[in-house]
């Protein structure tokens, strides 16, 4: 007689399991196989180097920006940037997100007008930003600002409505009152998904940082992007879109592993 | 008996126009302190609706509704709610979930350093009674169905409620558990004596728990008949087998059927065969 011993599921299982390291092989692979990619089609003896420059070509870059051109000062007036903007975008929009999502006559003023109002490109607020905030640090704190603030808004109001109706009122059956309701229920139970917005906008407020360094910079990683292009150094283009997405890597684990940190019943399982 | 919840002609309409639902028409019940009722009949006919006004959470729109003899005024500790599902707050452990209404001013009032300790006393009662106390500091999601219904119930206890009103509690749970948590809420029953509302789809759970089952009707939705159960007030799982019991569960279903206007499973049957040949 066989007994046949139950199978382990594969990985191509619908949502299977994949142990750590394979996660780590596949991953690596991902990233390093587009990088094999370039090298390759840079490497060919007939390609220009203002056309695409090799992988060697924008390390090298990378040490001569770091070394002769102040790489880090670019890299902290840029993160000081999209951090304080984005910081500001936060520290408004989270009262407000709480107020539109939990009373309808709040939600009735101010939703339409925000979904309006994102949708107008940031860039074209360029001209009116320059009027009214000048052209100081402030000016691209504002572009920023407004690249992310009316996104933020609607979608942390979407999770607090999100928060499921009998947690509210178990509450008020239990004599909570409004505020307390508030803040010790709406808010606690909205506070997860309204980190990973904070995530994923914290994600969009660096896309816009070329936009915002278009406003009379003279120094940071995407003014830097700018000025390269004029004098066609490609390679200083590439250093800097790459660095960009790097750290906004570190910041979206940052934010990963703080969520894990602060909400940890939310990862009892796997 | 003192009455403890009066229900005098309420009705309720939802919705206006031609979105216009009327969910509860002329409804008069008295229910009597130390209580236990159940609610039963169709889906849509108006149950739920009933158990939320009372707590308060929704307005009838005619009629009066008293607790005490005073009117009813938005929700309050006084008539605790447990529901059927995703009530219980994740970020909060068993213990935290159970001593919430201490965290609220309501529950701090002119409160004296006794009052803590007996609160904190009471907490740990309640885990007791509920069998939780392996489970006090683990979260919510970390408990099967049954023990988060547990939690809530120790929760909605918490704040000595007069009332308990309960929608379809154990509805998630299957029929073993539900036959343990039948006996541990009978068993609240008895040592807290709150006027319990509870409204359930299964009506061999209405009789077994209750002192009167009100079979409702839907369109509009309104009060068909009451039962009052012919059971000793001492409940036990062998009940369920008596005649009485038997009887009274068949007439019940039986007057469900018909209230609630539609097709029997045999129509039904046939009907699925006849497409069947068809096709
Ligand atoms: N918030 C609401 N807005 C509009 N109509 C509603 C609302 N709540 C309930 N209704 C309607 O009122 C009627 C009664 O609903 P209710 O939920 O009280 O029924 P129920 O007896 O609890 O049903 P079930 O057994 O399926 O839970 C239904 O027709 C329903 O569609
Ligand atoms: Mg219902």
């Amino acid at each position: 007689m066989t007994t046949s011993r139950p199978r382990r599921p594969g990985m191509w299982t619908i949502r299977g399991p994949l142990s750590r390291r394979l996660y780590w092989l596949f991953a690596a692979f991902g990233l390093l196989a587009p990088l094999g990619l370039w090298w390759f089609m840079a490497s060919g003896s007939d390609v220009d180097k203002v056309f695409l420059p090799g992988p060697l070509d924008v390390f090298n870059r990378l040490v001569t920006w770091y070394v002769e051109d102040d790489l880090l000062a670019d890299m902290g007036i840029s993160i000081y940037r999209v951090t304080t903007g984005f910081l500001i975008s936060a520290v408004i929009a989270l009262p407000l997100a709480l107020l539109i999502g939990t009373f309808r006559p709040v939600q009735a003023v101010l939703e339409p007008l925000t979904d309006f109002i994102r949708y107008m490109p940031a860039v074209a607020f360029i001209p009116l930003v320059m009027l009214w905030v000048g052209i100081e640090e402030s000016s691209k704190i504002a572009i920023i600002f407004i690249g992310t603030f009316f996104q933020m808004v609607l979608m942390m109001a979407e999770d607090v409505r999100r928060v499921p109706l009998a947690q509210i009122e178990a509450a008020q059956t239990m004599g909570a009152n409004r505020s307390e309701t508030i803040n010790l229920v709406i808010f606690q139970a909205a506070k997860p998904a309204i980190m990973d917005t904070l995530r994923v906008t914290m994600g969009w407020a660096w896309t816009y940082l070329v936009v915002a360094e278009l406003v009379a910079a003279s120094s940071g990683l995407g003014y830097s992007i700018l000025k390269a292009q004029r004098f066609l150094q490609t390679d200083k283009i590439f250093v800097g879109i790459i660095l960009i997405g790097l750290i906004g890597l570190v910041m979206d684990q940052l934010f990963r592993l703080a969520h894990r940190k602060a909400f940890p019943w939310l990862y009892l399982r796997s | 008996m003192t009455t403890k919840i009066s229900v005098q002609q309420v009705g309720k309409v939802f919705g206006e126009g031609s979105h216009r639902v009327e969910a509860l028409k002329q409804i008069d019940l008295d229910i009597a302190d130390n209580e236990f009722v159940t609610f039963v009949g169709a889906s849509g006919c108006g149950k739920s609706t009933l158990l939320r006004i009372i707590g308060g959470l929704e307005y009838h729109t005619t009629g009066n509704l008293l607790t005490d003899g005073r009117p009813v005024a938005g929700p309050g500790a006084d008539r605790a709610m447990v529901f059927q599902h995703y009530s219980l707050y994740p970020w909060l452990t068993v213990m935290q979930n159970i001593k919430f209404s201490r965290r609220l001013a309501h529950g701090r009032e002119n409160i004296s350093e006794a009052d803590v300790e007996a609160a904190s006393g009471r907490a740990d009662a309640l885990l007791a009674l509920m069998g939780l106390n392996a489970a006090a500091n683990a979260w919510p999601n970390q408990l099967s169905g049954g023990m988060q219904q547990r939690v809530a119930i120790a929760r909605a206890l918490m704040g000595r409620p007069q009332v308990l009103l309960m929608d379809e509690p154990f509805g998630a749970l299957d029929a073993q558990t539900r036959e343990v948590m039948h006996d541990l809420i009978l068993h609240v029953h008895k040592l807290e004596r709150p006027t319990i509302a509870f409204v359930t789809h299964d009506v061999e759970e209405a009789i077994y728990l209750a002192d009167r089952v009100v079979l409702m009707a839907p369109r509009p939705g309104r009060i068909d008949s009451i039962y009052t159960v012919p059971l000793p007030p001492e409940r036990e799982q062998d009940m369920k087998h008596t005649p009485e019991f038997l009887a009274l569960k068949k007439e019940i279903l039986a007057r469900i059927k018909e209230t609630s206007g539609m097709k029997t499973d045999y129509d039904m049957l046939d009907q699925l065969n006849l497409g069947g040949v068809a096709a």
